[in-house]
């Protein structure tokens, strides 16, 4: 059943101070509300629990894609078609690129954003296991201040996170990848389009010569939260291109991972589709001319 | 606590301005606060894009935009295709190569289309699936509305 628009208050802050001054007043009290493109589905189906929105689409201060040498620092209102049209994540982070063009449909890249994808902290989001492979922080700002984390630690169990009633995430920041790399990324969903992850694999590999010097794995719908498949990361680091340990490493991937029976697939299917599409992963890397 | 606000956009090039709820949903300020029925509801949670119009020159799904969002925006409706009372070329070509049976994906199959075409003049037929891939048919099988697209792109849907 519709939601009944009485009962919902929504206040629309002009600046970051207004937001953070009315997040800290009433701890628990606002609930950000940015692309919409959760909440408003719940909204519409009548079981969003909120009843009182921040709305944050003013906030010109969470706008915006710094590009430094180094780094990339991208405002938590960064939409997903932006992503897709900015070079400078194209040239640097193509993973982001594909899980931007992999969430939902133009409709929905067109108002969906960055930080909102991970405080609604879906462990089927798209783009938060690219932001693991890619060594992501978030900064978290209140009234007191600004912090900034790794992206790996800010999830801490199903929808919990390492953030505080009168915190907003308000900024996200990859290090640039050097020297020679390797990007893959991979969604397993019913369709292209519109499709909620069954599993996600995404990865990044620092290259030294035929030496596989650095690898990070981020995964999706495999886990209660978005997770690096760190037992499988230890397993291959330091291995020669011409000696991967296919089946050790998707061995090493089953400890990594604690998928679910749902309605998109079993934890079964999972257990074996993250497998295969990790030594998928693993032949491409081992066929790489470096 | 009822709170209604003043809403003040341009829709189909003409301000608008109405008393409604923050939350309300663009979709529902459209058809019925603004008797534009061309918009559709189809799943009502951003799926199926019968409610697709253009916000700010971009596609959306109208049943996600709560109507605060929408402050100040432009919107363009299935209804503001048509310039001064001719057909636009995009609904000629759905008309000319049968891209509607039912007809009810087409407004938001026309606003996607316009939307595709407006930043990508010449798409391939891939390019014209993905712009279209949030908006769903139970009819066509889709192939006509690619055709009829693809035929706009070639200059040939103006009549």
């Amino acid at each position: 059943m519709r939601s009944f628009l009485p009962d919902f208050q929504v206040r629309v802050p002009a600046t970051l101070p207004e937001a953070l001054d009315l997040l800290a007043a009433e701890p628990g009290a606002w609930t950000p509300l940015a692309g919409g493109t959760d909440l408003m589905v719940l909204f519409n189906a009548g079981r969003l629990q909120a009843r009182r929105f921040l709305d944050l689409s003013r906030l010109f201060e969470l706008r915006g894609v710094q590009d430094e040498p180094g780094r990339l620092t991208l405002g938590a209102l960064t939409t997903f078609s932006e992503l897709r049209e900015q070079r400078v994540v194209h040239q640097c982070f193509p993973n982001l690129v594909k899980s931007a063009r992999a969430t939902g449909a133009l409709a929905i890249q067109n108002r969906g954003t960055l930080g909102g994808n991970i405080v609604n902290a879906s462990p089927a989001a798209d783009t938060p296991p690219a932001l693991l492979a890619y060594g992501a922080e978030v900064e978290l700002t209140s009234p007191a201040g600004a912090r900034w984390i790794p992206y790996a630690d800010f999830h801490q169990g199903y929808k919990r996170m390492d953030l505080g009633p009168a915190e907003l995430l308000t900024r996200i920041r990859l290090p640039k990848p050097e020297g020679m790399g390797y990007h893959f990324y991979r969604k397993v969903g019913t369709r292209q389009a519109q499709a909620i992850s069954k599993v996600c694999l995404a990865a990044y590999a620092r290259l030294e010569g035929r030496v596989l010097a650095d690898l990070r794995i981020g995964l999706g719908a495999v886990a209660p939260v978005p997770a690096r498949a760190t037992g499988t990361e230890a397993l291959l680091r330091g291995r020669a291109l011409d000696a991967l340990p296919f089946e050790a490493a998707r061995d090493a991937l089953q400890a990594d991972i604690a998928p679910i029976d749902d309605i998109r697939a079993s934890a079964h299917f999972r257990r074996v589709v993250a497998g295969n599409v990790l030594v998928q992963m693993l032949k491409e890397l081992a066929a790489v001319r470096a | 606590m009822p709170e209604t606000f003043r809403l003040d956009f341009t829709v189909n090039g003409q301000a608008r301005s109405l008393d409604t709820h923050p939350m309300a949903r663009l979709l529902d300020v459209l058809r019925e606060g603004l008797g534009l029925t061309g918009t559709k509801e189809g799943c009502g949670e951003g799926e199926c894009g019968a409610c697709s119009v253009l916000l700010d020159g971009r596609v959306v799904n109208s049943c996600l935009i709560p109507a605060v969002q929408a402050q100040g925006a432009e919107v363009v409706t299935v209804e503001g295709l048509a310039a001064g009372g001719g057909l636009s070329p995009m609904q000629d070509a759905f008309l000319a190569h049968n891209a509607a049976q039912c007809g009810f994906c087409t407004p938001g199959m026309l606003i996607a289309a316009e939307d595709l075409v407006r930043r990508c003049p010449a798409p391939d037929k891939e390019q014209v699936r993905e712009g279209l891939a949030g908006n769903l048919c139970r009819c066509t099988g889709y192939s006509k509305i690619v055709d009829a697209v693809q035929a706009v792109a070639r200059k040939e849907g103006q009549p």
